[in-house]
């Protein structure tokens, strides 16, 4: 039981979120449900790129009285993955506001959000 | 190296379970507003996990983000789209192909 | 039900290629170079306690630049996009005769004691930023669900988008600003060297990371704030056009 470690339990987390996420953008039909499996997906990436800097038995990456600034290098997980995501989770409520403005705009002039019956682009 | 102990492993199976179960739920849930939530769930205990791996900002970035902001988001447009349209996006868009 | 074949075998596929990431994996049981570099020189060189925030705010500082500008310009379409549907004045058919449920007065009393707490958190949380987990983007995020609570409270509530706005370019205004300073007065484009480093663990230390990250903590609210005040706005024009 022991011979899988905290970072792989969450990495495989979220890996099984991005596929239930892309597995939601690709067979709903209604354009808010495909925004949320977005959404998903995003989560599961972040969390796979925070737990590639996961270390085992350190702490997090906060100097103060229980990490001195003197043995930081021995006790302090990797910060840069925890920046990375940081910026990522950002972004993506950026990225989920445009897609909803469009959906929104798209909806007031078909009075459809079925992707189905969008077919303008399509050959 | 020291093996986690059995009640960080206990912690993180059950996050790890809600999380997938949720998300499932998101994907197949029948009314969208379950969905929306669903989500949002999923990013709560997103935000747990990441305490659990050591990372307090990015658990609060995500609680904060994740969790609040993108839900009341899709509120506000759902609550757009019924008002403007009487629920047709509802009615008319099957949840399969 | 061929689409949805097609779409599970790709998954699968996808699913094989993580399964193989997933099995050779054998995480790290040292820092690398980089982490390393962070580790050894946050506490000299940069005098901030959150390495994190240190990341962020100075050593990738240019990145951070890059995503308040991708943040600006998504609240910007997302206000130009939304702002044109009231401009034309074409709003589709409402229901005549929707009542609007009047507000609770739990929640509009409540709001009333929550919201400057609520303020006052944000706000502690991005000054802090340097010290204790935080910073500038999630105290922002507290400061815009603080402006939420009050849209929800009241729904008719105006935002003013001037004084908004003004604060938005005002605060990503100074972040350059402090970047050329940067370049002028010290090391190099948003060097941190600009006030004193002083001591570990103090508010007053980390050279000029607490002042970077108010702006970006105001500048990240107020951005969220007029996203939410923009698709809560629209919908107000609609209903109130019925009533």
């Amino acid at each position: 039981m022991q011979s899988i470690s905290l970072a792989q339990m969450a990495m495989a987390t979220g890996f099984v979120l991005i596929l239930i996420g892309f597995y939601g953008a690709l067979t709903q039909r209604n354009l808010l449900r495909m925004i949320v499996a977005f959404t998903i997906a995003d989560t599961g990436v972040n969390i796979v790129l925070v737990a590639v800097g996961h270390i085992r038995g350190r702490a997090a990456p906060i100097l103060d009285v229980a990490v001195p600034a003197a043995d930081a290098v021995a006790r302090i997980i990797d910060p840069v993955p925890q920046a990375l995501v940081l910026t990522a989770i950002v972004i993506g409520l950026g990225v989920t506001a445009l897609m909803l403005a469009y959906a929104l705009k798209l909806h007031e002039r078909k009075h459809t959000l079925d992707i189905a019956k969008l077919t303008e682009l399509k050959w | 190296m020291n093996p986690m102990s059995p009640l960080i492993f206990g912690i993180t199976l059950v996050l790890c379970i809600t999380m997938i179960g949720a998300a499932l739920m998101a994907i197949r849930a029948k009314r969208l507003p379950i969905a929306i939530l669903a989500a949002g769930l999923v990013s709560l205990v997103a935000s747990i996990l990441f305490l659990v791996l050591a990372a307090p900002d990015v658990a609060m970035t995500e609680a904060a983000i994740g969790s609040g902001l993108t839900t009341f988001l899709f509120f506000f447009v759902l609550a757009r789209i019924r008002g403007a349209g009487q629920g047709d996006a509802e009615t008319e868009a099957n949840q399969h192909d | 039900m061929i689409k949805r074949a097609i779409a599970l075998l790709l998954l699968f596929a996808v699913g094989a290629l993580f399964a193989s990431l997933l099995v050779g994996y054998v995480p790290d049981s040292e820092l690398n170079q980089t982490a390393r570099y962070y580790a050894e020189r946050t506490a000299g060189d940069i005098g901030a306690a959150n390495i994190v925030t240190a990341i962020v705010v100075t050593y990738r500082g240019l990145d951070t630049l890059g995503e308040v500008t991708v943040l600006f310009i998504s609240a910007a379409i997302v206000g130009l996009v939304l702002a044109q549907g009231r401009m034309l004045g074409n709003a589709p058919g409402n229901a005549p005769g929707q009542p609007r449920a009047p507000v609770s007065e739990l929640l509009s009393t409540g709001s009333r004691a929550l919201t400057p707490l609520i303020l006052l958190l944000g706000v502690y949380v991005f000054v802090n930023g340097h010290l204790t987990p935080g910073g500038g983007f999630q105290g922002g995020a507290i400061v815009a669900s603080g402006m939420l609570l009050l849209l929800l409270a009241d729904p008719l509530k105006q935002f003013s988008h001037q004084l908004i706005s003004v604060l938005e370019s005002l605060s990503g205004l100074l972040f350059v600003g402090i970047g050329v300073l940067g370049i002028l007065l010290a090391g190099g484009f948003l060097d941190n060297r600009l006030l004193p480093i002083g001591r570990l663990g103090e508010l007053f230390s980390a050279g000029v990371i607490p002042v970077i990250y108010s702006l970006i903590g105001l500048k990240v609210g107020a951005e969220f704030s007029s996203m939410l005040a923009s698709l809560s706005e629209s919908y107000k024009t609609e209903k109130s056009e019925e009533s």
